[in-house]
């Protein structure tokens, strides 16, 4: 096997790892990264959620907010960690694609290569 | 590492998409007169590898929790221009698509991750691994110290960019508009959690992929490998 072919399926790997990422942190009761608190988690912390926060919020509506389909928080953990797989396919392949074009636009420019 | 929308005011983020523009256009110049057709599937691979390697939320005592980032391993593999492309098309996917990083933010993220990351953590690889073999220690050593000080760096100035915010914008009772906490905080949180959880996460991938590499495919650490790619 190719080295290029074990690294694809290593990534592969990884991908069905991922909700490690989640369920890690779950059962050890850890929450958001610091400075990424949602404006609840603010106002918790704080007793007030900052003004200027508080306005530009709603400014875009990812259509998987954080790796999940949308109302999908609170609905289980085997949920999500379905969810979390199924992210990280849908964004590796965007990754991928987008990596492959705009590297293929910019190689394209060389004239030695095939 | 990801800051959110809203955190950042708009001074902060327009001058973080200001610093990171140049890094773009130099970087798809650069880029465009190295990188060979052949290595755009490594590029893509990265690039693949540092968005999953982001999913992976560890937790840290104090409740938080943080990820490594991959740009390192890219820099070392690649050079640091793909990387700072690689590593920007992940983050772009993120803040778009999961609401992973701030729109706004994005230009501040792509310049801690991005950019400092991949070039701090280079840096010092080259540092460690000057003159060394490509099947040398210091090869996967040097990647593994660079990942940690990159991810370290990039942490402090997220911290940076967040604690500077109660001084730049509050509102008439003295509170404070975006980010709340002073730079006295968010300095330490930041740094203390990357120097203590997140950087050995990032150290251990990043040197153990090169070690692997170098025990298959040494040419991908070669010299020419990587001047190709510069």
């Amino acid at each position: 096997m190719t080295l290029s072919r074990k690294l694809w399926i290593a990534l592969l790997a990884l991908i069905v790892l991922t909700p490690l990422g989640l369920l890690l942190p779950e059962w050890l009761g850890a929450g958001s990264a610091w400075g990424e608190w949602s404006a609840q988690e603010l106002h918790q912390k704080l007793g007030f959620v900052p003004r200027g926060l508080a306005r530009l919020s709603q400014l875009w509506h990812a259509p998987l907010p954080d790796y999940a389909a949308p109302g999908q928080q609170g609905r289980g953990l085997a949920l999500l960690s379905v969810s979390y797989v199924l992210s990280a396919v849908i964004g590796v392949g965007m990754v991928v694609g987008l990596t492959f074009l705009v590297g293929r636009l910019l190689a394209r420019r060389q004239p030695h290569d095939s | 590492m990801h800051i959110p929308d809203n955190y950042l005011g708009p001074q902060t983020y327009v001058a973080a998409y200001a610093v990171a523009a140049p890094f773009w256009v130099i970087a798809s110049r650069l880029v465009s007169r190295t990188l060979r057709m052949r290595q755009v599937p490594l590029l893509a691979l990265g690039a693949a590898f540092s968005f999953v390697i982001m999913m992976f939320n560890v937790p840290a005592p104090g409740g938080t929790t943080g990820h490594a980032v991959g740009s390192v391993l890219i820099a070392v593999l690649l050079g640091p221009w793909p990387a700072v492309i690689a590593v920007s098309i992940a983050l772009a996917v993120q803040a778009l698509l999961f609401g992973d990083g701030g729109i706004t933010a994005f230009g501040a993220n792509c310049l801690t991750m991005a950019v400092i990351m991949p070039f701090v953590g280079y840096g010092v690889y080259r540092l460690i691994a000057a003159g060394s073999s490509a099947t040398s220690w210091r090869r996967w050593f040097g990647a593994a110290v660079g990942g940690y000080l990159g991810l370290l760096v990039a942490a402090a100035v997220t911290g940076f960019l967040l604690g500077i915010q109660p001084m730049l914008a509050h509102d008439a009772a003295g509170r404070p508009l975006y980010q709340p906490f002073p730079l006295a905080v968010a300095v330490p949180a930041m740094v203390l959690e990357h120097l203590l959880v997140f950087g050995w996460v990032e150290a251990i991938v990043t040197g153990l992929v090169v070690a692997y590499l170098q025990r298959t495919d040494v040419t991908l650490l070669s010299p020419q490998a990587t001047e190709a790619a510069k």
